[in-house]
């Protein structure tokens, strides 16, 4: 557990998990992690072992062999025999297809989990909860009787208001539609950053990683594979996995110079924590930002052309000159890297790099169509 | 048609009715719940009284209540009444033949509760007992409506148990399926006939609200919509 020693001062022991299990159908999960409190994303593919992770904290399933310990207290030893029962782990759990109770209304379903205390104290309880989410005026709804989004704020509330020493949310916002789905991570993040709690929040989306995280955990095959920032981790030596994962190869962070309102687009200089100089300049579809905005600018290695001479005539408006550093093959892809002031992987097929007879050192041009830099938030 | 045999039925049909709710609960949620690998022994005992012809039933019934057996023997030191041939027998008898009848739907509405709405009960902190009471039971409404309906119109139907282990005794064991037996025997067939008609009937009700029910149901909770 020396990673979170170093890492986390303020609760070292908020989550430390240690486990291995082997499921029926040959899968199998060994994972060792620390998280501090607040928000900890947990990414991965469907199939990575997100959710058997989750229920092995949660205790709805056990693991083989290891430890979990949940803000300093043992929950499960297999070496001491030590399985704590779910009903006391104290865990809020939202699920993926959030298991709001269906005969239950909002009010209901929030107090489900305060059955022990007495009325008026759950009554109080349940109304703070549900006023600082902003679905007091749904108390008296069933839940097919709400949005997507609503249903998910009452599964949050349901989670929160019995006070648990550990937040895990599954995917919480797979079932909404994409529209809404950023826009209802930014409120989840407002009302989850703060608790003094460490939270788990598992996802495949690259967008809400970008929008919650200030840490994460990578997880492929039941195995850790990555962990840190967001950043640190889209940047890593093993970053290569990880971004295909993340379906960006390039990840920059970038600073607003200028809005173009008229054409919708903006212009971004973009850098890497190791390039602060940089001044490449991109443009980007529009968004809302003023200049001086910062956010992170992500752009796929196989949207990317690269061409030997300097282009003309060519609608895309981003034409990076640069130089080729490297090259290697990956299945049947080529992996260029590409310094133009920043670096930038570039995916090309066999053909096209026999055709254009690539070395490295070779003088390059990049060019990038405005729509295929995706902004990811701050 | 003869109202003493009426009531008579119907006051075993709702004994038998309660009865089996009672204990048909437990049961059915041990077999929708039960990871016992043995499990499948109990469900297929339990299921035997739909397969097996009633006096099959009713005779291991009458024996295993009867004078010489130690339940017989035990009950008549308890009461000074015999078991067989008496109102308490048939209750008994008709529990055993009619138990399937409830213990299968509950069992299956209460497995066909999504098992995520249990664990999220388990992790708020609710023991299985209250999960049950809370969440299992109000949502699996259509599975007691259908053991119900099933069991009191099976009992009021039977027949070749009550007259191996009631016998055809007025007022205390002739049912109104014992009186068509005895009104055909006599050859007396429109009062036979006047008789079936009212169980026909009174069976068509009880399958009617339990359809109606189950469809209206379907129309509050449509399926393939997730909570």
């Amino acid at each position: 557990m020396e990673a979170i020693e170093s890492s986390g001062q303020r609760n070292r022991s908020a989550l430390e998990i240690r486990i291995s299990k082997r499921r029926k159908d040959g899968f199998e999960l060994d994972l060792e992690f620390a998280a501090p409190d607040g928000i900890t994303i947990v990414f991965g593919a469907s199939g990575a072992g997100k959710t058997t992770l989750l229920d092995c904290i949660a205790g709805l399933t056990a693991p083989d062999a290891g430890c979990i310990a949940i803000a300093g207290a043992p929950v499960f030893d297999s070496a001491l025999r030590l399985d704590v029962p779910v009903q006391s782990r104290r865990v809020g759990y939202v699920f993926q297809d959030l298991a709001l109770f269906p005969h239950l209304r909002v009010e209901q379903n929030v107090g489900y989990g305060l059955s022990g205390t007495d009325r008026e104290e759950r009554k109080r309880r349940v109304e703070k909860i549900l006023d600082s989410m902003e679905i007091l005026p749904l108390r008296d709804r069933k839940p097919e009787q709400l949005s997507g989004g609503e249903r998910q704020r009452v599964a949050l509330a349901r989670a929160l208001v019995t006070e648990p020493s550990i937040l895990l949310l599954d995917e919480p916002l797979a079932a909404l539609d994409l529209p809404v789905r950023m826009k209802i991570a930014e409120d989840l993040r407002r009302s989850i950053q703060n608790l003094p709690i460490p939270v788990l929040y598992v996802t495949h989306s690259r967008d809400e990683v970008f929008v919650l995280g200030e840490r994460m955990v990578v997880i492929e095959r039941g195995k850790l594979i990555a962990q840190g920032t967001p950043h640190e981790v889209l940047t890593a030596p093993r970053g290569e996995t990880v971004a295909q994962l993340a379906g960006f190869e390039n990840i920059f962070d970038a600073q607003v110079t200028a809005i173009h309102e008229e054409r919708g687009t903006m212009t971004c200089r973009v850098g890497s924590a190791r390039f602060e100089s940089s001044q490449v300049e991109i443009e980007t579809p529009l968004v809302k930002a003023v200049p001086g905005t910062k956010l992170r600018v992500g752009i796929s290695a196989g949207d990317v052309l690269l061409a030997t001479s300097a282009p003309v005539g060519l609608s895309a408006r981003n034409i990076l000159e640069g130089k080729l550093v490297s090259m290697w093959q990956r299945d049947m892809i080529v992996v260029a890297q590409v310094d133009c002031g920043v670096q930038m992987f570039v995916h090309l097929t066999l053909a096209a790099r026999d055709s254009l007879a690539l070395k490295p050192g070779r003088q390059v041009w990049l060019i990038v169509k405005t729509h295929s830099c995706h902004l990811l938030g701050s | 048609m003869d109202w003493q045999s009426f009531w008579l039925t119907i006051r075993l049909a709702v004994w038998v009715t309660l009865i089996l709710l009672v204990i048909g609960i437990p049961f059915a949620y041990a077999i929708a719940f039960s990871r016992w690998r043995w499990k499948f022994l109990v469900e297929a005992l339990v299921g035997l009284p739909i397969v097996l012809p009633p006096t099959v039933l009713g005779l291991y019934v009458l024996i295993a209540l009867g004078q010489r057996s130690p339940l017989g023997r035990f009950w008549i030191s308890l009461t000074g009444q015999p078991l067989v041939f008496t109102f308490t027998g048939l209750v008994i008898g008709s529990v055993i033949y009619s138990l399937p009848f409830a213990v299968q739907p509950l069992a299956s509405s209460f497995s066909s509760v999504d098992s995520r709405l249990l664990a999220a009960s388990a992790v708020l902190g609710v023991s299985k007992l209250r999960t049950f009471f809370r969440v299992v039971l109000p949502l699996s409404i259509s599975g007691v409506v259908t053991a119900t309906a099933l069991t009191f119109a099976h009992t009021m139907g039977e027949f070749g148990v009550v007259l191996m282990v009631g016998g055809n005794i007025p007022g205390v064991t002739r049912t109104l399926s014992i009186d068509i037996y005895d009104q055909v025997q006599d050859l007396n067939y429109s009062a036979a006939n006047s008789t079936a008609l009212a169980l026909v009937v009174i069976a068509f009700v009880l399958l009617s609200v339990v359809y109606s029910f189950n469809r209206s149901l379907w129309r509050t909770f449509p399926r393939g919509q997730s909570f």
